[in-house]
This record gives structure tokens, C-alpha cells and sequence, in this order.
């Protein structure tokens, strides 16, 4: 119940996006059509329920101060935490790099889609800033980091495709001044949206 | 095409003309997220301009011996090592500012200015003049996070640098701080402003 409630409000009141503004850049770039937008969301989704928990356990198991007590009692003392931020993105690069192999090997129709999409993925800021957070609230359980990670995924997908489907109707019905067109008017929209998503402020199950 | 620029040119073309905020596009998360207050917003700057400007140079003085195939794991590992030094030296001096600038100084990692100008001018420069890039577009940035955040601290709160600065005078006449402005969304309303303007000087940046 705890973890439903954490994932509902991942999707909407955490939103990567509208809360906290992670992964901007890619989300601005590779919104100009659903389609595409559509296949990067899924990519990050999957990297943020993958990168998640392994960031957890790594946490759990190596980085935190006393984490190493399972190796021993003379190991209680250590404490990595100042490396968590290498350790994090070393994990991320690699598990991209992982991702991306085995999609060419077993869907290379999927991969020709997302090609360009899968190796930006390792500097997404989404992605390294669910690991931060994650390690932030300090999460009770692994489930617990799958879960925020397939919320803030789902709401990164909702986020990006809702604004592609906007910029593709826009291009060709609007008379927009000349300096704001394109990038200018898209910070706009995504302003609108994330005070429409403010609404969900509050929700609980 | 870097190759013969001007030095000047490489360090005062990203302040305005070529800013890394508004005209490349890079760098939004953090530029957006940091600017509810000024000084949160100085200190970001501060650590973004110190870890391009140093990135920069640790990139251009191995650019020779970095395998294409692995630069970008070997440039993550060299800004993840400056990063880890900021995040201490701010938790060690500055713990407040760092507290309120949470996630977002770990954040500098994927910040995509670093990995857009290591990629795009320290793989194929000299150090100097990778220095000056480096600093040039932090400066730009850091421009672009201080007129932010001087808008929305203003608006939003009354204040400057936690000083208050909206007279009380004008409260009793009935002003009221706009709270809307401390809201995130507002930070992109503020930056399109500023690329409004930006662009209605700069014809030459205009969409079509």
C-alpha cells in the first residue's frame, strides 16, 4: 500500500519534470514528435526501474556509513558515502551501455528506432537524480526504489509524449511572435502544463 | 570549425550570442530548479563555472590519449571527481546553501553544458582556450541563474539575498508578494521571457 502510494505520487506530484525540472534537455530536444518521444520515454522508464534498485543495493550494501558491517566488525567504521556520486553514474554509464547492447542483439528493430536516444541516456539528469533522491529519503526496501523508479519513469513518458502531441498540433495551427517560436513557447507550455499538474498537490490513497 | 577562433571570441561569444542557457539549450534542469532564491542560484554558478573551466583543461591536456570509443565514460569519471570535490568543500563551508541546493550539485554531473562543450570543444583544443570556453559558458550560465533568480526572489518573496528590499509601505498599500513565482513552473515562464527578449534583439536567432 505504502509503495502504491509512493508510485502514484512519483507519477504525478513528484513528477521528474514539473517538480523537480530532471532531464530537461533531452525532454526539450526529442519533443518535436510522439513517436519518438514515445520511444525515449519507454528507454528511461526501463533505465529508471533498472538503475534504481541496483543504486539501492549498492547504497545499502556498500556506501552507506556501517554499510560494510557484513563484511565484518572492523569494517563498521568505514563510510563511502562521498563516493555514492561515482559510484552512481559509473553504474548508470555502465547499465546503458548493458541496455544497449543487448537491445541490438535481441531487438534490433527496436533498437534502429531508439539508436541515438539509448547512449544519451547516460547523461539524462532524470536518471542520475532518481538515484540522489533515492538515496536522499532513504528508501525502507528495494521494492520501494522499483517503485519510484517505475513512477518517475511513467511520469517522465507522460510528461514527454503529452508535450510531443502539443508541439505537433502547434507547428501547423498557430501564429506564434517570431522570437518566441520554438524553444521559447515550448518552456511556456511546459510552465502550463506543470501548473496543471500542481492540481494532483495533495492526493493521497 | 573551433579551430581558429579568437580567444575573445571563444570567451565572450557564450555570455551573450552563443549563451549556453538560451540559445544552445543546455543545461536547463539545474538553471531551473536553483533559482527560487539568489544565493543558492550564486553558489550554483560559482561551482558550475569552477568545474567546466578545470573539466576543461583536464579533457584538453588528455584529449590525445583518450580512446574514441570510452571518452564519454572517461569524461563522466573526470567531472564526477571534480563534482565529488565541490559537494565536499560546500558541505564543508557553505552546509545551509548546500542543503537547499540538495540533489542539484550532484546534479552537475549530467549537466548537459559540461558534457556538450567537453564533447564539442576540449576534444579538439588546447588547454587556454578550453579554459576560456570553459569558463565563458559557465559565466553565461551563471548569468542567465542570477537574473532568474533575481526575478523570482524579488517577485516571489520581496527580497534580494535574504535582505528585504520591497519597502513596507508599499505592503500597507496593499502589495502582495506573487507566490506564484516561487513555484517551479514560473522559473520557465522567466527564462522565456528572457529568451523573448534575447531573440527580439538577436533576429538572427529566430525560428522559423
Amino acid at each position: 500500500m505504502e509503495n502504491l502510494n509512493l508510485f502514484i505520487r512519483s507519477i504525478f506530484i513528484d513528477n521528474m519534470i514539473f517538480a523537480y525540472f530532471l532531464g530537461m534537455c533531452s525532454f526539450l530536444a526529442v519533443s518535436k514528435n510522439v513517436r519518438t518521444a514515445l520511444g525515449l520515454g519507454v528507454a528511461v522508464t526501463f533505465m529508471l526501474v533498472v538503475t534504481l534498485p541496483v543504486n539501492y543495493l549498492l547504497e545499502t550494501y556498500v556506501l552507506r556509513p556501517g554499510a560494510l558491517s557484513w563484511l565484518g566488525p572492523e569494517y563498521a567504521q568505514v563510510d563511502l558515502s562521498f563516493l555514492s556520486l561515482i559510484m552512481f553514474i559509473a553504474v548508470i554509464a555502465s547499465m546503458t551501455q548493458l541496455v544497449e547492447m543487448t537491445v541490438e542483439k535481441y531487438m534490433p528493430a527496436l533498437y534502429s528506432q531508439l539508436g541515438i536516444f539509448l547512449p544519451l541516456i547516460a547523461v539524462n539528469c532524470a536518471i542520475l537524480g532518481g538515484s540522489l533522491f533515492m538515496e536522499q529519503r532513504s528508501f525502507p526496501s528495494v521494492w520501494t526504489a522499483v517503485c519510484a523508479g517505475a513512477g518517475w519513469g511513467l511520469g517522465w513518458l507522460l510528461a514527454i509524449v503529452a508535450l510531443a502531441a502539443i508541439r505537433e498540433r502547434l507547428q501547423s495551427h498557430s501564429n506564434i511572435p517570431k522570437p518566441l517560436r520554438g524553444i521559447g513557447i515550448t518552456f511556456i507550455m511546459t510552465a502550463l502544463m506543470g501548473i496543471a499538474f500542481m492540481s494532483f498537490l495533495g492526493i493521497k490513497i | 570549425m573551433a579551430e581558429k577562433v579568437k580567444n575573445s571570441a571563444v570567451f565572450f561569444n557564450p555570455l551573450s550570442k552563443d549563451n549556453p542557457v538560451i540559445v544552445q539549450v543546455l543545461g536547463i534542469c539545474s538553471a531551473l530548479a536553483v533559482t527560487a532564491k539568489l544565493e543558492p542560484a550564486i553558489v550554483m554558478g560559482i561551482s558550475v563555472i569552477a568545474v567546466l573551466a578545470f573539466a576543461s583543461v583536464i579533457i584538453s591536456l588528455i584529449r590525445k590519449t583518450i580512446p574514441v570509443n570510452v571518452r564519454i565514460i572517461v569524461q563522466l569519471v573526470v567531472v564526477a571527481a571534480l563534482v565529488v570535490i565541490v559537494n565536499q568543500l560546500l558541505e564543508a563551508y557553505a552546509y545551509d546553501v548546500s542543503r537547499q541546493l540538495s540533489v542539484f550539485v550532484g546534479l552537475i554531473i549530467t549537466n548537459c553544458i559540461l558534457m556538450g562543450r567537453l564533447e564539442a570543444f576540449a576534444m579538439q583544443n588546447r588547454p587556454w582556450p578550453s579554459f576560456l570556453d570553459g569558463v565563458g559558458n559557465g559565466l553565461g550560465y551563471a548569468t542567465i541563474l542570477v537574473i532568474v533568480a533575481f526575478f523570482r526572489e524579488l517577485l516571489g518573496s520581496g527580497t534580494l539575498l535574504g535582505v528585504q528590499v520591497i519597502p513596507q509601505a508599499l505592503y500597507d498599500a496593499g502589495y502582495q508578494n506573487n507566490g506564484l513565482m516561487i513555484l517551479p513552473p514560473m522559473a520557465l515562464v522567466v527564462v522565456a521571457c528572457i529568451i523573448w527578449v534575447h531573440r527580439a534583439r538577436n533576429k538572427e536567432l529566430q525560428e522559423k
